[in-house]
């Protein structure tokens, strides 16, 4: 299985040199994999559905506990088929669709490596790895969406899409992460017998509410559905492939894989549930006012993932085999409706199906494939899609206490997915024929082989159902809520209700459709406020976060030097003191001070000389004042015998002072900048950090100092180190290294001033 | 003695170079072959350290405490090897790159010096001595980004320099105080020592003092004004190497004395870690998303970054530490990387401002494809490095039932990636403008591969590392261990037996 995985990988690094050699080759590996890889999977069919799974595992990093591991039982087996046979139909169709496109080799590059994405996704045990694999496919989506970037409504929708997935995806991780730490493993397999020890934990509800966000925002739940219309900027052949038949199935996949381990409470039910049927009712509805083939698939599409949601959150036996059913229908379905809108609109140069009609004749091929995905879509017999819709409506029936209510939701949904089915499937090739940009020709065959294929895989699969996917039906269900059902899938449950309401649905479907125009100028006509749109508020977010980016950033990085410093005190004196008061009490200071006489006059000096630095008004004063501060100290140094750092310090000021002097002349007058308000605060400032810094220091010398080296170095500086002078030996040979660095950082500031004053770059900036 | 090496190897080059100061053609030649060196001794000091343990070097054989030691532990010897290749990178880089006007005036010896103040950083085992190549780096530094003079650099040079010296202000006030309590600078010595101190709040407050100074030069918030109001001045070869290596000193710094000295009571101090840590994850990727100009979008982002090394500080368990480290190892390699390529597009368009750039998809896939590598695993796309990085993390933050700093650090996530693909958007999907200055990458192909050079030999090391995870995590995993169990240290420097 690994190398099914990494196959597609591979293909896409080795792709671009591949198609320099031979393109139409090229192209026809491109098809030639995802067809080599639905016949692999296809082989295993027996296997799973003898009731084996298939678990492979790879080292990839051990101490994290992060494996490559792999698992195939009827649920992961299912969606592998369906992404590689779609996969095939999309590839061979790309070939003709994107013909002549400069970019194309990008495109194979990204739709290979979805699929490789997408295949890992489903096969993945390990909770990382799968991880790994769903923002893989987020981000080969982004790419593939903002496929034609020139326009900006490409770009836009792809960071939207990415923004959304990408969002979800991160509660995704931190879900997956607190379910591992409470299973104490990551792998998904083991997690099904878990149920107990998860649900019963006091972080699930945390981590369920992540995982359900992941899921929801992968497969356009509502509130989150919006970005999938808007991904129908990208190539349809995308459309076809990620945002209808498998990404956007992902999120569907997870909650099934989870479903045995997270599942069976009330939150997780409920929430399936609410947010599945409403998702399912409130997105079919807004496709009345589309006219884009694409647009009105797309919503079609989100009822689906809606419906689906709901059966999962229905949870019941048939409930989950309706849900098998239908996923599979829509893939085969949906995905050769989207083709064909790409093909109507490749061969007529227009979406737009008030400008279509009429096409049957031209275009003979194309409209039968159309129409029998249209029947399956519709819930027509014998189509796989009939199958499906009467086992949805059975299980709805059956909820109680709320079958009725849900039963009522689904009809009225799937009332505008029928209405959509026409619109899409029959309008554009019935009535009387319309002028279109591009004169109409028959699809060629590497377009209409693909959809023609799954088109008839839908006949077959419904007539057939009983012996076809009946067993794997069955295993699959094992992977969504941990046992094996029996209930037979078949065509034929005589005349019951739930026939009945197929019935009921499509004339209303019908109905709706030769009623839309009166609807929708109904519609039109109330205002709904834009706070009922749910995009409103990503977009509200989206320019918030960014005006508030705006804000803290001029704030913070408002150019101003002495604000910086500022910030700087203030932290410290903040930290500092929350040190102090944490101790809850400070620790001993001695105030029982007994200065000298010299001491009590040079401390005046001091901080007579320092005022006088900062109320200076000429610079010549300020640095004269710090010269004086700085000839005080040393004379405390001389006291406290140190001479050596006396002298060095006379030394340094007398230096500063007088480059200084020697500067001050060729400055600009001096001028007075700060306000009173920013003097007054700088002098709180200053006053809280120096009295935070004596405090410290006084803290210190309330504690007697010991230190060894004072003791090794007054004994072993002549003997060893051969030098009378204490402080000369340190500096040379005890702490040499320090004095290379010092040195270094001289040698360092000699070139600094030298280029400064030599080198005027002439202002380019390279 | 290999100990010594990584610092006075840079340090000899640099005083050669000086001696042919006007032959530039020297200077290039032998800053290439330092930089190559350097990568050797890095690559033996680092096989030493992981197969028989921490090395210890008393300078001058005076014994620790008396004398200054020279320590490499697995953090240290990792720091010292990723300083290598991001030397060696930039050094490649700098010869398609800089202009001869900054050659002829010590640019190359100024590299150097610069590589000698951070292997010191890295390897010294000495506060004092830790500050000393703090000003070795700060002055290098100072000077390379005012070489050139112009009023912008200046400007931005003038802001670096004050708020660095404030840092060391703090600095050395702290290493008076930490003296004044234990009566020595040798940073073993001193984890031996106070810990016996009558009083321990005394040293959770002094502690608070090297918060803030190493938190100026780790750029954290609130302290980290000098950075935005700098690195986007110099040329892209600085940029590169500074986004790259200098704050990682002052979080490497953090992380030796947070782990090995202030230990007492992490209650306190390491909770104020982590609060700071989001607060800089946050305000860092705020202030990437208001910028316009590649170099400021990046450089903003190094500050949010910071905040995720010190998010695994602060969270102070083996697995966060180990992810601290792993992120500051994949974050040193894409971070500069992401400068060079930005300094790439500013060759071929003339400009670094999102506005005026546009259409590079179309002209230079490849080009697109060594951004996103980057950028991608700077956004925290599995399976590039990032991934991993953010993940190790959040992981750690999970186990320990810190919710805040995670949806936090996973919210910093997704902006992240917001202003990556605000790149990608800007100056690769998008038609360029009409006004777009620049159209051809103009120079030789000699100097072309020269540029393209490092930025693929750093691609291939973000993917090396986010495919190949496990060796890499390992060793962090293993440098964790050893910064939490600081008698390892203690006992490498001042011997079993001393105690």
């Amino acid at each position: 299985m690994l190398y099914a995985v990494v196959a597609g990988f591979i293909f896409a690094i080795f792709f671009p040199a591949a198609v320099r050699i031979n393109k139409q080759a090229g192209k026809i590996a491109a098809a030639v994999l995802p067809l080599g890889i639905f016949i692999y999977f296809a082989s295993f069919y027996n296997t799973i559905t003898e009731g084996n799974v298939i678990a492979q595992s790879y080292n990839w990093i051990p101490s994290l506990g992060i494996n490559l591991s792999f698992y195939l039982d009827g649920l992961s087996l299912t969606f592998a088929l369906i992404i590689s046979l779609v996969g095939f139909a999309v590839f061979l169709y790309t070939a003709s669709y994107m013909e002549g496109n400069k970019y194309i080799t990008r495109f194979y590059i990204y739709i290979t490596l979805f699929m490789a994405s997408m295949l890992g996704l489903v096969l993945s045990d390990n909770i990382i790895t799968m991880f790994v694999f769903w923002e893989l496919t987020s981000i080969s989506s982004y790419f593939l969406i903002g496929f034609n970037h020139d326009k900006e409504r490409s770009r836009i929708y792809a960071l939207q899409a990415l923004l959304i997935t990408g969002g979800g995806g991160l509660a995704l991780l931190a879900g997956l992460i607190i379910i591992a730490n409470i299973s104490g493993g990551w792998s998904i397999s083991s997690l099904a017998d878990l149920n107990e020890l998860i649900t019963g934990h006091k972080h699930y509800p945390i981590a369920a509410i992540l995982v359900l966000i992941g899921a929801f925002t992968k497969s356009a739940q509502f509130p989150f559905h919006f970005w999938l219309p808007n991904a129908m900027e990208a190539p349809t052949p995308v459309s076809a492939y990620l945002h209808s038949a498998t990404m956007v199935k992902a999120g569907i996949y997870l909650m099934a894989r989870m479903n045995p381990s997270l599942g069976g409470t009330d939150l997780w039910q409920h929430t399936i549930l609410i947010v599945g049927a409403v998702t399912m009712l409130f997105t079919a509805m807004l496709s009345l006012k589309q006219t884009d083939l694409k647009k009105l698939l797309a919503y079609s599409t989100l009822g689906v993932l809606g419906t689906l949601t709901m059966l999962l959150g229905i949870g019941s036996d048939l409930a989950i085999k309706a849900f098998m059913i239908y996923l599979i229908a829509h893939s085969l379905y949906k995905g050769t409706l989207f083709l064909i809108a790409g093909i109507i609109d490749h061969e007529t140069g227009t979406r737009d199906i008030t400008k279509l009609g009429g096409l049957r004749k031209l275009m003979p091929i194309t409209m039968v494939i159309a129409v029998l995905a249209s029947l399956s879509k519709m819930g027509i017999i014998p189509l796989i899609g009939f199958v499906g819709k009467e086992t949805v409506y059975a299980s709805a029936l059956e909820f109680e206490p709320f079958g009725t209510l849900l039963i009522i939701l689904a009809i009225a949904a799937n009332v505008f997915i029928v209405y959509i089915t026409i619109a899409v499937g029959f309008k554009p090739f019935f009535g009387k024929l319309k002028p279109t940009p591009k004169e109409p020709h028959e699809s060629p065959f590497k377009m209409w082989f693909g959809p023609m294929i799954l088109a008839l895989l839908g006949v077959v699969l419904g007539m057939f159902s009983s012996v076809v996917i009946n067993s794997l039906i069955n295993f699959t269900e094992i992977g969504v809520i941990n046992k094996k059902l029996n209930i037979p899938v078949k065509l034929w449950h005589g005349f019951n209700l739930e026939l009945a309401l197929s019935v009921l649905t499509v004339l209303l479907g019908v109905l709706l459709y030769f009623k839309r125009d009166n609807i929708v100028n109904t519609l039109n006509k109330i205002s709904f406020t834009k706070y009922v749109k749910p995009s409103y508020y990503y977009e509200f977010l989206l320019s918030s976060t960014l005006s508030f980016a705006k804000f803290q950033t001029k704030f913070l990085q408002n150019g101003n030097l002495s604000n910086y410093a500022a910030m700087i005190i203030v932290a410290t004196i903040f930290l500092g003191g929350l040190a102090l008061v944490s101790f809850g009490g400070a620790p001993n200071i001695d105030l029982t001070f007994a200065p000298t006489f010299a001491e009590v006059i040079i401390g005046i000096i001091l901080i007579l000389a320092a005022i006088s630095a900062v109320r200076a008004k000429s610079r010549l004063t300020a640095i004269v004042s710090v010269g004086v501060v700085g000839y005080s100290v040393a004379l405390i140094f001389i006291m406290y015998s140190a001479p050596d750092l006396a002298m060095t310090q006379f030394a340094i000021e007398t230096l500063t002072v007088i480059l200084f002097v020697l500067v001050i002349y060729r400055l600009p007058k001096y001028l007075p900048f700060s306000s009173m308000t920013r003097r007054i605060r700088d002098f709180i400032l200053a006053g809280l950090g120096g009295l935070l810094m004596s405090l410290i220091v006084l803290f210190i010398i309330a504690e007697p100092m010991t230190s060894e080296l004072k003791k090794y170095f007054g004994e072993n500086s002549l003997t060893i180190g051969k030098g009378r002078n204490i402080v000369n030996v340190i500096l040379v040979d005890f702490r040499a290294l320090d004095t290379m660095g010092e040195i270094a950082v001289l040698a360092i500031a000699a070139i600094g001033v030298y280029a400064l004053l030599k080198l005027k770059s002439n202002g380019s900036e390279k | 003695m290999l100990l010594v090496l990584p610092i006075i190897s840079p340090f000899f080059f640099a005083i050669i170079m000086m001696l042919f100061w006007n032959n530039t053609k020297a200077h290039r030649i032998i800053n290439l072959v330092s930089s190559a060196a350097s990568i050797i001794f890095a690559v033996m000091l680092f096989s030493n350290v992981n197969n028989s343990g921490i090395q210890v070097f008393q300078v001058g054989s005076w014994q620790a405490p008396f004398g200054i030691s020279l320590v490499a532990d697995l953090l240290s010897a990792i720091m010292i090897v990723i300083t290598s290749v991001i030397g060696f990178s930039t050094a490649v880089y700098s010869l398609a790159t800089i202009d001869h006007e900054r050659e002829k005036f010590g640019f190359y010896p100024l590299l150097q010096t610069l590589l000698m103040g951070i292997n010191g950083a890295f390897l010294t085992g000495d506060i004092f001595n830790l500050y000393v190549w703090f000003e070795v780096m700060l002055i290098s530094s100072f000077v390379l980004l005012a070489l050139g003079g112009r009023k912008k650099q200046l400007e931005g040079a003038i802001k670096y320099v004050t708020l660095n010296l404030l840092s060391s202000a703090l600095f050395l006030a702290g290493v008076g105080i930490l003296y004044g309590l234990a009566g020595t600078l040798n940073m073993a010595d001193l984890a031996r020592k106070l810990p016996l101190i009558d009083n321990p709040e005394m040293l959770t407050l002094v502690s608070m003092l090297f918060l803030i100074a190493f938190g100026i030069k780790s750029a954290v918030f609130p302290l980290y004004f000098w950075l935005p109001a700098s690195y986007h001045t110099p040329p892209a070869a600085v940029s590169a190497i500074f986004a790259g290596l200098l704050t990682k000193v002052g979080v490497y710094s953090l992380m030796r004395v947070f782990t090995l000295i202030f230990i007492n009571d992490t209650d306190f101090t390491h909770t104020i870690i982590l609060v700071i840590a989001g607060f800089t994850m946050l305000s860092g990727v705020l202030g990437a998303a208001s910028q316009m100009d590649i170099r400021k979008i990046l450089s903003f982002h190094i500050i949010s970054q910071i905040g995720y090394m010190i998010m695994g500080l602060g969270l102070y368990s083996p697995l966060a530490i180990a992810g601290g480290i792993f992120y500051i190892i994949h974050h040193i390699i894409v971070k500069t990387n992401l400068f060079l390529v930005g300094g790439a597009i500013s060759k071929i368009r003339g400009t670094y401002q999102l506005k005026k750039l546009g259409g590079l998809y179309k002209l230079y896939p490849i080009l697109g494809l060594l951004f996103l590598i980057p950028a991608l695993s700077l956004a925290g796309i599995p399976p590039l490095s990032g991934f991993w990085a953010k993940f190790t993390v959040v992981k750690a933050g999970l186990d320990l039932g810190e919710f805040t700093i995670v949806a936090v650090s996973l919210f910093v996530g997704l902006l992240t990636l917001f202003s990556m693909t605000k790149i990608w958007n800007e100056a690769f999907w998008k038609d360029a403008p009409s006004e777009t200055i620049g159209n051809k990458f103009s120079g030789s192909n000699t100097q072309k591969a020269i540029l393209f050079l490092p930025i693929v030999l750093l691609a291939l090391i973000t993917i090396t590392i986010g495919f190949y995870m496990e060796p890499f995590f390992d060793i962090a995993q293993q440098a964790s261990e050893q910064l939490l169990n600081p008698n390892l240290y203690i006992d490498a420097v001042l011997g079993v037996s001393n105690e």
